[in-house]
């Protein structure tokens, strides 16, 4: 993992502006992430944190507005070519390739390193892998639609993860999973952050995201209402009120 | 009707009474009628394709039917020409409502192939079934139809019948369109899932506007039977089903006057494709292709789309004068 | 008739069926990676079939050299159909693409009309034409060639899907398009394979059917129309039942064609395409649940 000077933007979003047919998802988005970061969108459902992602992965044109990933402009350059450049997008609701077998999912994670670098390298990815999600080595050749709700999140990430990303993108990690194993998920996202590893993390669970990320920006249809330091957030009474209602029990308490 | 709609008939009128002064021919007047047997076939797909968002490759079995049931019922039924127009539209009209209760319950490709191979069998059937058809050779010595006193037979008597036909066709379908069940049409195809659920019956109209378009086809088929005098299934093929839908996709399918437009485009084409002999197909998928990739609203779209840059273009212009 | 004619039936059944099963394969692998019915399938084994007499017949090349020459040029074919005609499209409805892909196929067959007439052809036998004897029926030398390259054919396509990255980014798309862009696949790219790809499968059939069938401009839609039939009753987007539904429908037609009569046996295969379309538009080896995901 190169060593990247702290306090250069890794990510940059100006002024994005993104429909869906005509309906406005995002309104003049500016947000940053520096390297080594952990940062967390929280909002409710339908406040534009899927969109984001998809607007910086180039699932999503946006109208006008800037993305620059290590000062490369995004905004131009197909989902595959994004890739390249180091982002891998968990997306929401895993999508994983269900008729094929888990190795396969792990092996297209690595579709654009093929061509380039020796298999040898991508072998010992897809061992760091299973030593990251044991669960999974021993399902390697069942097909990925027949894992576990959990399961399937464990090989969305590792599947992302074979890119060698610089910076990852995860969408609602944990939703529809057990508590224990959320838990599990975020222990691994923790460890990942400790490799070097850049993150963008999507949690409609304000409170879990918060205790595990540096920073945060709270979104509300479209527009970003706040944002700051975890700590600060987790504080805030607006975000409180909104966010950390006394239903809404972390699992890190 | 709209005063758009209302002006524009007005005009197709005129122009289709001053025509034949103009144009001495009978040649060109001949053209001009099977022009307007196609824009029979072409006024029920627009209404098909554009409103109700179906497609149809197998019309050309309708048409098929409309020429055979008139040419058998009055060579070897002695039936008059016109009870047997309006026997070949009831026959015709079964038959839609027939084959469009199980085809219309499938969509897109589905429904494209399911039309296609429908004409195909009807295709099929008509070659095959010596006694009745004549096989591949057809069979001739059909009646010219006589009404009253008047026997259409000069190219200028058939224009006249088949151009009243269509003026009449027209103007029931755009009172159809500006209709409850016009809108009801317009809602699927814009989303049929929307359009149930609210309590719009999509089946039932759609298969009314499918029935209702066999029968257009039915009557242009009658027509021709008697006007020729001689069928045989080569003319009722594939070719034929794909070309009265590329008359329909190259005028634009969003409204009747699009098929219309189309209709007279592609109706003239041979005309000026002479030179070309059988080659004209390749000019035929060209120019399809063409529209499809680059306009695939049609020429009627094109139209509207250079007009919407342009009215655009006088905002702004005014827009910076104030 | 007895066992033996009806064996003899089978075995043409047989023959042409395993031609649908090929063509129908075509139709899958576009499907499983665009969605998209391409109506110019049948033009590309008549081109296949065209090209491959002309070599063989006007150029008087040798046909194992032919042979690579005219899949490669049909294959080259495909890909520019879909870099002209499908790659510029933004959005398109389904009707646009059914109609491109309609025109494409007037514009193939009246290209192929253009460069060959209306003349119908034929193409040698790959080897002697001396029929061989089975359990008292015959079948003809070039129906062993046929179904060892349909055999081949389907090895090369099981291989090339299982076990090369390329054939399991095409399965990833079909699974999962916008995952696959995800993971850095380039669907553009692999659309266009998937266009060379059937186009090549299609100048195959053409190719070895051709010494038995005749071939003409003509020839593609008919061809294509069963192969279609054939896609449909395998479930859409399954090529292994493609091919035994394709073995099926040229069974149940040459034995009508024999035993009934022969002017109806070509609405066969349009007859079962429009049973299974009404009844059960999954076809016989699509799940129930895969097709409810699928535009019908």
């Amino acid at each position: 993992m190169p060593i990247l000077v702290k306090g250069l933007k890794m990510l940059q979003m100006r002024n994005v502006n993104a429909y869906y047919g005509r309906v406005q998802a995002l309104k003049g988005i500016s947000l940053h992430v520096l390297p080594g970061e952990i940062v967390c969108l929280i909002g409710a459902n339908g406040a534009g944190k899927t969109t984001i992602l998809r607007s910086i992965s180039g699932l999503l044109d946006v109208l006008d507005g800037e993305i620059r990933f290590n000062g490369t402009r995004l905004t131009d350059l197909a989902p595959d070519q994004i890739v390249r450049l180091g982002i891998s997008h968990v997306p929401e609701g895993r999508q994983l390739f269900g008729p094929l077998t888990v190795i396969d999912n792990l092996r297209l994670g690595a579709y654009q390193r093929y061509r380039r670098s020796n298999r040898s390298q991508i072998q010992k990815d897809i061992e760091y892998v299973f030593q990251l999600f044991p669960l999974l080595e021993a399902r390697a050749s069942n097909l990925a639609g027949t894992l576990s709700g959990g399961e399937q999140q464990m090989l969305a990430i590792g599947r992302a993860l074979m890119s060698r990303p610089k910076l990852l993108l995860l969408d609602e990690p944990s939703m529809g999973l057990a508590p224990m194993v959320a838990r599990e998920i975020f222990e691994v996202i923790k460890d990942l952050r400790e490799g070097g590893t850049t993150i963008l993390l999507v949690e409609q669970n304000a409170r879990m995201a918060l205790s595990l990320a540096d920073r945060g920006y709270v979104l509300e249809t479209g527009k970003i209402i706040i944002e700051g330091p975890s700590a600060e957030l987790l504080e805030n009474r607006e975000v409180k009120r909104a966010y950390l209602g006394k239903g809404r029990k972390g699992f890190f308490e | 009707m709209g005063a758009k709609n209302r002006i524009s008939l007005g005009v197709l009128v005129g122009g289709l009474v001053l025509l034949p002064l103009f144009m001495r021919n009978p040649y060109y007047i001949g053209v001009m009628v099977f022009i307007g047997l196609y824009s029979l076939i072409t006024i029920g797909l627009s209404l098909l394709m554009g409103y109700a968002g179906q497609i149809s490759l197998g019309h050309a079995a309708f048409f098929a039917t409309g020429a055979y049931t008139s040419g058998i019922l009055t060579t070897k039924a002695g039936f008059a020409p016109v009870p047997a127009f309006f026997t070949a539209i009831l026959l015709t009209a079964c038959v839609a409502f027939l084959i469009g209760i199980p085809t219309l319950r499938l969509k897109g490709h589905y429904l494209a192939m399911a039309t296609l191979g429908f004409g195909q069998i009807v295709y099929i059937i008509l070659n095959a079934s010596v006694e009745f058809t004549g096989g591949p050779s057809g069979f001739g010595e059909i009646p010219r139809i006589q009404l009253g006193s008047i026997l259409i037979e000069s190219q200028i008597s058939r224009y006249c019948l088949v151009w009243s036909l269509v003026i009449l066709v027209l103007i029931f379908s755009l009172n159809l369109i500006n209709s409850r069940v016009g809108r009801a049409l317009r809602s699927i195809h814009g989303s049929e899932l929307a359009a149930n659920a609210m309590g719009v019956n999509t089946s039932k109209h759609k298969i009314q506007v499918f029935v209702l378009s066999a029968i257009y086809a039915s009557m242009a088929g009658s027509l021709y039977a008697h006007f020729v005098t001689f069928i045989s299934p080569s003319s009722f093929d594939l070719k034929f089903s794909i070309l009265v839908v590329t008359m329909v996709v190259v005028g634009g399918m969003s409204s009747v006057w699009g098929a219309l437009v189309g209709t007279f485009l592609l109706g003239l084409l041979p005309e000026l494709l002479r030179n070309f002999r059988d080659y004209d197909i390749l000019v035929y998928g060209f120019v399809l292709l063409l529209i499809m990739v680059f306009t695939p609203e049609g020429l009627i779209g094109l139209i509207d789309r250079l007009k919407g840059a342009q009215e655009k273009r006088s905002l702004k212009a005014q827009a910076k004068l104030s | 008739m007895g066992g033996s004619g009806i064996l003899q039936l089978i075995f043409s059944g047989i023959t042409i069926g395993s031609i649908y099963g090929l063509v129908a394969v075509g139709f899958d692998i576009i499907y499983n990676c665009t969605g998209i019915i391409n109506f110019a399938q049948g033009e590309f084994v008549m081109l296949g079939g065209m090209i491959m007499i002309s070599l063989v017949g006007a150029a008087d090349l040798p046909m194992w050299i032919s042979f690579p020459i005219a899949v490669f040029a049909v294959t080259l074919i495909g890909a520019l159909f879909e870099r002209l005609c499908i790659h510029p499209l933004k959005k398109p409805s389904i009707l646009t693409l059914i109609i491109i892909t309609i025109a494409a196929s007037i514009l193939f067959k009246g290209g192929a009309m253009f460069a060959w007439g209306k003349q119908t052809f034929s193409l040698p036998h790959f080897s002697s034409e001396r029929p061989i004897s089975i359990f008292g029926a015959t079948i003809l030398p070039q129906t062993v060639w046929i179904l060892g390259f349909i055999a081949v054919v389907v090895l090369l396509l099981a291989f090339f899907f299982k076990a090369t990255m390329v054939g399991k980014a095409m399965r990833a798309c079909a699974a999962n398009r916008s995952a696959a862009s995800l993971v850095g696949v380039n669907v553009k790219e692999i659309v266009l394979l998937s266009f060379a790809l059937s186009a090549a499968i299609g100048a195959v059939a053409g190719i070895i059917i051709a010494p038995i069938a005749l071939m003409d401009y003509e020839r593609g839609m008919i061809l294509g129309l069963k192969g279609f039939s054939a896609a449909v009753l395998g479930g859409l987007g399954n090529p292994v039942g493609a091919v035994v539904a394709g073995f099926l429908i040229g069974i149940v037609e040459a034995l009508c064609a024999g035993l009934l009569s022969s002017h109806y046996k070509d609405a066969v295969a349009l007859i079962v395409l429009l049973a299974v379309l009404f009844i059960r538009p999954s076809g016989l080896f699509g799940s129930l649940e895969a097709s409810r995901l699928k535009k019908f």
